[in-house]
């Protein structure tokens, strides 16, 4: 081949907005605004976390909360901090994390910014799962700290393979899961309403705030299980971010550029229904966070670099920000997903009508 | 000069979308370091053949041949390191700079580790160089006209580096200044770099200045493939579109020159001779 254009060193990339980032082996691209970005969200995150670690029946100064995270405080304190105030926070950040992601690739397979992990049944396989839990099951008792989380994860994890294998047709197309996916859903929530309608008053209330996505009174037992999944799916990261990135330029091109374009849309739906049936299980469904994250994170980057990982923090944020407005707002405490839910509903109809307006225009 | 062999070839491959047959067991050798043009009307199935071709769509009958072997049976990845496509129509998503989309086209020798080699950089930085784009690289593709969108895309395709490269309606949204710079690159990567390349073009005249060999098609059949020169009559023409045109010699490159009659699809008139 001819000789190429002279390369600049690192400091001027060859290709406008593509530094290199090379060592030895190993080769990548990174871009600043993306990196200031997770930055400032990681940032912003711990922040919240700390905020929130104030908040409660027993009001810490943030300069305690600081020094017990450095080693330091009262017995007390540590108590509270530790085993009560930061796995909810925790819980926060990596049900936010989970959902961001799974709405990225979620809106990257379904190559629609509308799409959510919702779509693929998820929330109301999770929630009929629950339901069915705490009313079929008589989880009154100490069976319903365990229980419930792990319906809701058989629930979201058997809706999802339902609406897989009923959207199957000679390979999965994206919009065809999208509509199989409301039909699932439209069942799930179905069932959900008939079981409540049988339900007693206390077993309502129960299933009625886990369906509203709370994370009141986590602990670092419902936090672990979700920890190992976002870490999983972040470790195979390099095996799906390529995939990703091929197939949103559509299927005949992702196929030419060498993906197999069924291996690829089964693996990626799976990260994205094990992360978001992993955040459900954990707090409930959390309205509007798989579908509002990455659309917030696409406009902070100003470009479309997969953005997974972003999302995942911009979810973070969200959820962490979302709970503590949803603690200090009203002198009660209220669920999470109730804020999320405010929040969302008036930004979903914002992407509508945006939508709509590029359409007719 | 020994002729190399065909590295491509379709032997009686009947290409179906859902029951309709659209390509029927048509045979074709794509002759190698040539530059071949696909011609004929809208829905006649070209695109069909290209991704036929790119096996994109499985024959329901008959075979593709990459180097004598089904392409079929062979690794994706393995087919992507010598065959390339540009679909008519690709779709990227919101937000994607012109050299993220030609860098994806490194994607058949890129590994997990290997993400953005000084190879990758050099030749999607001369990819972008070919079409002119490279000072757009760090633009939006939804920010740029039809034009420079579709360079971006041909880049990506170039980035892939592949012997054998086809091309659907390459120049469809190009000016013609930029549409005879496209296939000025075409000739260069045939004269200079060995390469082979399909398209699908609908300019006949472009067509027939810049193809080593023109295939007519009709109904998903070959009517008539060979040099340009040979071929290109008023009667192909009026068989493959039932357009009434003169040819006469293009004073530049001696190829035949199509001028059209005008109000032929509604009148049929034969072609005067
Ligand atoms: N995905 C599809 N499903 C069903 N039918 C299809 C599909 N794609 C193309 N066809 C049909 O196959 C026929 C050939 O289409 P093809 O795209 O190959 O035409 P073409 O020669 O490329 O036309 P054009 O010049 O308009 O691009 C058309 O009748 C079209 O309706
Ligand atoms: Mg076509």
């Amino acid at each position: 081949m001819s000789a190429g254009p002279a390369r600049a060193g690192p400091a001027r990339p060859a290709v406008p907005g593509r530094n290199p980032l090379r060592i030895g082996p190993v080769s990548g691209v990174w871009h600043p605004r993306t990196a200031a970005v997770c930055a400032a969200l990681l940032l912003v995150s711990a922040v919240l976390m700390c905020l929130g670690a104030t908040r409660g029946d027993f009001p810490l100064p943030l300069t305690d909360v600081l020094r017990v995270l450095g080693g330091g405080g009262e017995e007390l304190d540590r108590v509270v901090v530790l085993e009560l105030r930061l796995p909810r926070a925790a819980a926060g950040a990596l049900v936010g994390f989970a959902l961001g992601m799974a709405g990225a690739i979620t809106q990257a397979v379904a190559r629609n910014p509308l799409a959510s992990p919702d779509l693929l049944g998820i929330s109301a396989g999770a929630g009929a799962g629950a339901v069915t839990l705490i009313v079929l099951g008589g989880a009154a008792g100490p069976l319903a700290l365990l229980g419930v989380p792990a319906a809701a994860l058989v629930g979201a994890l058997g809706a999802a393979l339902l609406v897989y294998l009923l959207a199957w047709r000679d390979g999965i197309d994206g919009l065809r899961l999208a509509l199989i996916g409301l039909a699932i859903a439209g069942l799930g929530t179905s069932l959900t309403t008939y079981l409540l309608l049988r339900a007693n008053l206390t077993e309502a209330t129960q299933a009625t705030v886990w369906l509203t996505g709370s994370l009141n009174g986590r602990a670092w037992d419902s936090v672990l299980p979700l920890a190992v999944v976002v870490l999983a799916v972040l470790a195979a990261a390099p095996v799906f971010g390529p995939r990703l990135a091929a197939l949103q330029l559509g299927y005949d091109t992702a196929r030419s550029l060498g993906r197999r374009v069924q291996l690829g849309m089964a693996l990626l739906v799976a990260a994205a229904v094990v992360l978001a049936a992993g955040a459900t299980a954990a707090a409930g469904p959390v309205a509007f966070v798989a579908l509002a994250a990455p659309q917030i994170a696409l406009r902070l980057l100003g470009r479309a670099a997969p953005p997974p990982v972003t999302a995942g923090l911009t979810g973070a944020a969200l959820v962490l920000a979302a709970d503590l407005l949803a603690r200090t707002a009203l002198p009660v405490e209220l669920p999470v997903g109730i804020v999320t839910a405010a929040l969302g509903a008036p930004y979903l109809i914002h992407l509508l009508v945006a939508a709509n307006r590029r359409s007719n225009a | 000069m020994i002729q190399p062999s065909s590295r491509l070839q379709a032997d009686r491959l009947t290409l179906s979308y859902g029951g309709t047959e659209i390509v029927g067991g048509l045979s074709f050798e794509v002759p190698p370091g040539m530059i071949t043009a696909v011609v004929g009307s809208n829905g006649c199935g070209k695109s069909t053949l290209l991704r036929g071709l790119a096996r994109l769509l499985r024959p329901s009958a008959g075979a593709v041949l990459l180097d004598g072997k089904a392409i079929d049976r062979m690794p994706t990845r393995e087919v992507a390191r010598h065959l390339g496509l540009l679909p008519q129509a690709p779709s990227a998503p919101e937000g994607l700079t012109v050299g993220d989309l030609v860098a994806r086209g490194r994607q058949p020798h890129q590994s997990w580790l290997r993400q953005w080699s000084p190879e990758d950089e050099d030749v999607v930085a001369q990819a972008l160089c070919w079409t002119d784009m490279l000072d757009s690289a760090d633009r939006r593709l939804e920010d740029l006209s039809g034009g420079q969108r579709q360079r971006a895309w041909i880049s990506m395709a170039l980035a892939q580096g592949t012997d054998l490269l086809l091309l659907d309606e390459p120049t469809t949204y190009l000016d013609l200044a930029h549409a005879v710079d496209v296939l000025d690159l075409v000739e260069r990567l045939r004269d200079d770099h060995g390469r082979t390349v399909v398209m699908v073009l609908h300019d006949l005249n472009l067509a027939a200045r810049y193809a080593d060999v023109l295939v007519a098609m009709k109904d998903g059949r070959i009517l008539a493939q060979g040099h340009p020169g040979d071929i290109l009559t008023s009667e192909l023409l009026f068989e493959v579109f039932g357009l009434s045109a003169r040819l006469i010699e293009d004073p530049v490159s001696g190829r035949p020159l199509v001028v059209p009659l005008g109000g032929s699809r509604a009148a049929r008139r034969p072609a005067p001779a």
